[in-house]
């Protein structure tokens, strides 16, 4: 048997290697395909059919080039420091409030997902309720609960981190659901049996079980809450954090595009960011019970 | 309880059962079903398959409530000892709980008796000494086998010392050789803690080498088709090869046979 560090190690490098071999994926199609368009004139090769995505340096500019951008200078206030810093700060910032709207919305939804356990008539009257609220579109229901919001005397992180709980509750209700209702009729007997009250099944097994159908759901809420926390910043007009950055470079992209993919690149590092985050504790609180003796 | 007489352990009395009653799908898995188990000793319901013989087990432990008749236990009702956790249960399937330690399985019914941790920790090792799993009490379910997860699904349900102890099909999902072996501890167990066990099962070697009396059923509905008594003396692994065993299962298998149940 590998040692269990020798085993954590290895799974590590294998991480850093596939993550850098997607990378270098990503950029040689990038580049290969502009490289065609530029060949061909932005046509497909041998035909007089345009290529879906202009390949010019306004649509497609080098992956050298915004990597380039990510270490060059930006003016934030008074001080200047280097791009992917400055995204970092702002960074950070969106992270507090995608932070609260995964909480509270991972919350909300194992609460909804308990009550619903609890009344069939309100699995019956919620379910419905939950889905539809997730057809609404963002943006239109952004602005609503910032001009509530401001209007109930809240700064302005609350109402994005609202913004964010509307996106995060969802995955959680459905899977807390299904996950409270996992367990076998051998265990639901079981406790029927020792005559525990429904609360105690509820924490001594409902929970516990549901844990495994949790994490997946913490995974996607956890994505879905940085998202939320940019379209929020994006739609209440913060002055601060990544939804800010992207607004303001989205609307010089005509003449440095560089700036805007490199915020993008940010958005998503933190979506990665906290989806680690979520996997390292999935591991911690899961890992015990699949160790196999062999 | 105590004063006079020997008070039997379970009393069934003219129960039946409907499932789906008043609707369209009314199905009748027991009729008049009158059963009286002793204090002490092994009972083994053994019938074809929809004869109904799990749907009593669970009448006998609140788990179902019969349409019609009545169930006590220890002169109690059977939802008073329910509600006042007085037997233990075993499933097909072990049913222990993944995320907790094979010593934490074991102590989920003294925990939610609220029993002191250093309590429960000595009950929990006294358990484990008596299924032999001494040395697996901090490894959880999975990385034990089939037969070890049964051993300790008893050790749960005998945990609280039950007054009776109920059993469905508990080694059903074993290989023949682990079946053996597992009825042998049982008895054993069954012996050391002197509990009454009323135990389901659809084979007839496994109903013959283990109880004292053996009810047959017959099917749709389950009614009670025959009582053998088995009296084999104490069992050994030998009591397998002995004729007496035999004359045993060959009753048991007309029995069975003379109710349509093929097997």
């Amino acid at each position: 048997m590998i040692p269990a560090r020798t085993a954590t190690a290895t799974k590590v490098i294998r991480t850093v290697v596939t993550t850098a071999l997607a990378i270098l994926v990503i950029v040689v199609l990038w580049e290969g395909y502009k490289w065609m368009g530029q060949q061909t004139g932005g046509n497909w090769p041998g035909t007089g059919i345009e290529l879906p995505v202009s390949t010019d340096d306004i649509i497609m500019p080098h992956a050298a080039d915004i990597a380039a951008e990510l270490v060059s200078d930006i003016r934030d206030g008074r001080s200047t420091l280097p791009l992917s810093v400055f995204l970092l700060k702002k960074a950070w910032f969106t992270l507090q409030e995608a932070a609260i709207g995964f909480f509270l919305g991972s919350a909300i939804g194992i609460g909804l997902a308990v009550l619903m356990l609890r009344w069939r008539v309100a699995e019956r009257g919620l379910l419905p309720w939950i889905n539809v609220s997730q057809t609404v579109p963002l943006i239109a229901l952004a602005p609503i609960i910032v001009t509530w919001g401001r209007n109930q005397g809240m700064p302005d992180i609350v109402s994005i981190s609202l913004i964010s709980t509307y996106l995060t509750f969802f995955p959680v209700a459905v899977s807390a659901l299904r996950g409270l209702q996992s367990p076998d009729s051998a265990h639901v007997e079981l406790m029927r049996s020792y005559a525990a009250p429904w609360r105690t099944t509820l924490f001594k097994l409902r929970l516990p079980a549901a844990r495994p159908y949790l994490f997946p759901a913490f995974k996607i809420a956890a994505t879905l809450s940085v998202v939320g926390a940019i379209v929020g910043e994006i739609s209440i007009g913060t002055k601060t954090g990544l939804g800010r950055a992207i607004l303001e470079f989205a609307l010089r992209y005509a003449v440095w595009p560089e700036r805007l993919y490199a915020s993008v690149i940010g958005a998503a590092a933190l979506g990665l960011f906290v989806f680690g985050m979520i996997s390292m504790a999935e591991r911690l609180v899961l890992r015990r019970t699949d160790e196999v003796v062999a | 309880m105590s004063s006079g007489g020997e008070v039997p352990a379970v009393v069934v009395d003219g129960v039946g059962m409907v499932f789906n009653e008043g609707t369209g799908g009314e199905v009748a898995a027991l009729d008049g079903i009158d059963l009286t188990i002793r204090a002490g000793e092994f009972v083994t319901l053994i019938g074809p398959s929809g004869c109904g013989k799990s749907t009593l087990l669970r009448l006998i432990g609140d788990l179902l409530t019969p349409t019609a008749g009545g169930v006590s236990v220890f002169d109690k009702s059977a939802h008073e000892s329910r509600t006042g956790q007085d037997y233990g249960m075993v499933f097909q399937h072990a049913g222990l709980f993944d995320w907790r330690k094979v010593k934490a399985n074991i102590e989920l019914p003294l925990e939610l008796r609220d029993w002191s941790k250093t309590d429960r920790n000595a009950r929990s090792a006294e358990m484990l000494d008596l299924v032999k799993l001494d040395e697996f009490g901090d490894h959880y379910p999975r990385q034990l086998s089939g037969g070890m997860q049964q051993r300790v699904s008893i050790a749960r349900a005998l945990s609280f010392e039950p007054r009776l102890l109920l059993m469905d099909e508990p080694f059903g999902a074993l290989d023949e050789m682990t079946r053996e072996h597992m009825q042998g501890e049982l008895l054993r167990i069954w012996g050391e803690t002197g509990t009454t066990v009323v135990f389901v099962t659809h084979s007839i070697s496994e109903a013959a080498f283990l109880s004292n009396r053996v009810i047959v059923l017959s099917p749709r509905p389950g009614r009670v088709h025959s009582i053998i008594d088995v009296d084999l003396g104490e069992r050994t692994p030998d009591t397998r090869e002995d004729p007496d065993f035999f004359a045993a299962a060959t009753t048991i298998r007309e029995a069975l046979r003379s109710v349509g149940g093929a097997e």
